[in-house]
């Protein structure tokens, strides 16, 4: 058994010196893989990306409360009377929306509309979540940092323009004013949030919005910090039995792990075929290249098995090289990924929404990882057969060819 | 033709490389099919937009609606051919995951609509039979196919927006017309009758999503957009009129540049992959040169050496070509990967030219310069090299 080890090392050094000797095959193999890793990864980093900025939104502590039937914030309408009633419910944390002020429960009604804001890539207008809070909306979503300009004034035609929203649209910064239908809004400051989908959006007054949106009393949701991450079936139970309201209620980050559903697929199935296809063309290339070795190396092949080595060591040589291409290419790919796609800006329609999302593309360990394990199974597939053949070979004949 | 076996012996001496590398090339001209469908897909029909056909929107978006008393003011604009309206319905079809919400569901008028859309083909009979049920449904062809529907079926849909007066989220429609349509027009819709959502729905009634507007001469387009938006300035509801292709275009840039580095990518790993399997055949002609200097040798004139290796390069390229693409526009007519999320996804015609021109291209290019070589070659040198 040791002995089998020593062949099989001393049979792979040997192929593994021999590379250089056919470089040209060898670079085109891994030029091949590190080209399909790069793409695939960098595929991938785009859903990736648009899940981080809309997974990072939704707390577990908070619960979102829509119309029933609704499944999207854009589509839900919440009366006055019914916010109240939310408002009142168990589960719901208190405290104070400023400083010095009497503790109230951090329940949040909020309106969502879209208004046109052109985009600073193309000039073309793009729908711009609009959404329209009050003080508690700030409390139930901790991690929001005013970046620069200051806090809106309640009761005022002001908005706050998150920092995605601030990079990707024209017009927005600090100190401008925007006109949308009757009104005309003060841009007052803007505000980040760890990179979640608030920062795609513009946020104002509720009060404010809902007269020039003919809203009334009414507002979309309603969103509450809860006591705990466990007070939320209490929450959820109270207001679905409650018969004066109609509503669902769901945990904020189930809502927004779920949101943004349609452009995940598109992005998935493409990144999943381009692979595949991609995949097929590197195979070839790989079992190209491994044959050509394998011819290349017939006499030594058949050498070293007249001298006694064992098929079952020029197998695992050759099939070494070729995962060790394989890696090459896997490790030069991923990392071409992470240099030219991590962290990349973009905006996009989330058609969920129908509004722009903002987000960084985002080349995740996972994903480096899933790339190099990708090119070593594009390794074993191109190793594979050449390495049955190297191993098949008749020993005179090929000693003969040669 | 009296070299085609020696030709395809050349291609036999070593089948497994031959093979290998047509496969590659299938795989090249199938993403090259994939690429030219995506493109359009992103494009969101920008290009088979109707140069006659304006959309009315509130000048704040899209989302905001606009009262239906627009449409006698802007019937009246001169220049103004036809004027009809869409509403976003936006429900689900059993569940959220089936993604029909992204389908285009709409009350509409169903006389004015399909007279502002002649490329949707409906039969006479389905056509009446629609338009006499209140309750009935036209369908696109994909749309039809994808759920199953057939004519007389009764499908409920939920309400994500509107609900009926009873405060009831499900709306049921009579399936009376299934639509068809030419290459590249949006057979998924989904079109009911306005005057009996206006009547059933609970709140928003005598409202409208936008207009479509018929102009008789395209040359007048800029002068018509603001003549209708002049109509209602300084109204509570202000409008903006766009081309259909602006506002097609405005979609695209909405989706804006993960479209275009998918196809940046799509066509980066097309390219590669013409360039591997290019070099590989080079390769394979650059191993025998001691074969063509016995060619020569036996009376080979310098110009049937270069026609010989160029034709070998030219029938794997035309062979694996031709497959990808035939498997190609195959795959792409089976419908969108996506499953129902690209609405427009077809092969254009003028990418199966480019794609013959590829192909041609590819063949010519990878055999040239070891043909070229070839022809030079000097029968001693190359004997002896061997």
């Amino acid at each position: 058994m040791v002995n089998w080890f020593v062949q099989v090392f001393a049979v792979t050094l040997t192929a593994i010196r021999t590379v250089p000797q056919r470089r040209g095959a060898a670079l085109a193999t891994v030029a091949g893989i590190a080209g399909v890793v790069a793409v695939l990864v960098g595929v991938l980093s785009i859903g990736e990306g648009f899940r981080h900025a809309l997974r990072s939104a939704g707390s577990p502590q908070n619960a979102l409360v829509l119309r029933s039937g609704s499944d999207s914030e854009m589509m839900s309408v919440l009366l006055g009377d019914a916010v109240e009633i939310i408002a009142q419910a168990p589960g719901i944390a208190r405290g104070s929306v400023a400083a010095g002020e009497a503790p109230v429960p951090l329940s949040s009604p909020e309106l969502f509309v879209v208004v046109d804001v052109p985009k600073k890539s193309t000039g073309t207008p793009a729908n711009v979540p609009l959404r329209g809070v009050q003080p508690t909306a700030f409390s139930t979503r901790p991690e929001l940092k005013i970046t620069s300009g200051r806090m809106l004034e309640w009761g005022k035609n002001e908005i706050l323009v998150g920092e995605g929203a601030h990079r990707q649209f024209r017009g927005l910064d600090v100190g401008t004013h925007v006109k949308w239908g009757q009104n005309e809004w003060t841009v007052v400051g803007t505000f980040s949030a760890n990179g979640a989908l608030w920062e795609s959006e513009l946020w104002t007054d509720a009060r404010v919005l809902q007269p020039s949106y003919r809203r009334g009393n009414s507002f979309q949701t309603v969103v509450v910090r809860l006591e705990s991450v466990d007070a939320f079936d209490r929450f959820k139970d109270a207001l679905t039995k409650d018969p004066r309201l109609d509503v669902t209620v769901q945990r904020e980050s189930d809502f927004f792990g779920n949101q943004g559903r349609s452009l995940q697929a598109i992005i998935r199935q493409l990144g999943f075929l381009l692979a595949v296809l991609m995949g097929i063309g590197a195979v070839f290339g790989a079992l190209n290249t491994m044959y050509s070795a394998v011819a290349a190396r017939t006499r030594e092949v058949a050498t070293l098995r007249a001298l006694g080595f064992g098929p079952g060591a020029v197998v695992v040589s050759v099939m070494a090289e070729s995962l060790l291409l394989a890696l090459a290419g896997g490790v030069v790919g991923a990392l071409l990924a992470w240099l030219f796609f991590d962290g990349y800006r973009t905006s996009t329609l989330n058609f969920d929404t129908f509004s722009q999302v903002t987000f960084a593309f985002d080349v995740t360990p996972a994903l480096l990882f899933q790339g190099v394990f990708f090119a070593l199974v594009l390794g074993l597939a191109g190793g594979l057969f050449p390495a049955i053949r190297a191993a098949r070979m008749p020993v005179t004949a090929a000693l003969r060819e040669a | 033709m009296k070299f085609w076996p020696l030709l395809w012996g050349n291609l036999k001496r070593r089948k497994a490389r031959t093979v290998f590398t047509l496969l590659s090339i299938v795989v090249a001209f199938i993403l090259f099919s994939y690429l030219a469908a995506v493109r359009v897909a992103f494009s969101a029909g920008v290009d088979v937009a109707g140069a006659d056909r304006l959309f009315t929107t509130h000048k704040t978006s899209i989302i905001q609606p606009l009262p239906a008393g627009y449409q006698t003011k802007i019937a009246e604009v001169p220049g103004v051919v036809l004027v009809t309206h869409a509403t976003w319905f936006g429900g689900i079809y059993q569940n959220p995951n089936k993604g029909f919400q992204g389908v285009f569901q709409g009350p509409v008028d169903p006389e004015g609509y399909l007279a502002m859309y002649p490329e949707f083909k409906v039969q006479d009979d389905q056509k009446r039979a629609w338009i006499e049920d209140r309750e009935g449904v036209l369908i696109g062809a994909t749309t039809a196919a994808r759920f199953g529907w057939k004519i007389g079926d009764r499908v409920p849909i939920q309400g994500t927006i509107w609900r009926k007066k009873d405060g009831s989220a499900t709306w049921e429609f009579n399936v009376r017309g299934i639509y068809t349509g030419a290459k590249g027009v949006d057979t998924t819709q989904f079109l009911f009758h306005y005057d009996y959502f206006d009547e059933a729905r609970q709140f928003g009634a005598g409202i409208v999503g936008w207009y479509i507007v018929r102009i008789a001469d395209p040359a007048k387009t800029a002068e018509i957009c603001k003549r209708i938006d002049a109509i209602f300035e300084n109204s509570p509801a202000e409008t903006k009129t766009v081309t259909e292709k602006a506002l097609a275009q405005s979609f695209a840039d909405q989706i804006g540049d993960i479209g275009s580095i998918i196809q940046w990518i799509l066509s980066a790993v097309f390219f590669t992959l013409l360039l591997v399997t290019g070099n590989t055949i080079a390769q394979s002609v650059r191993e025998r040169t001691s074969e063509i200097a016995v060619l020569k040798t036996v009376g080979f004139s310098d110009g049937k050496t270069l026609a010989l290796i160029l034709a070998e390069s030219g029938l794997i390229a035309i062979l694996g070509g031709g497959i990808g693409l035939t498997l190609g526009v195959l795959a792409v007519g089976a419908g969108d990967p996506t499953g129902g999320f690209l609405p427009i996804f077809y092969f254009p015609t003028k990418d199966l030219i480019l794609g013959v021109i590829f192909v041609l291209l590819l063949g010519f290019v990878a055999g040239i310069l070891p043909a070229i070589q070839a022809m030079r070659m000097r029968i001693v040198d190359a004997l002896r090299r061997a």
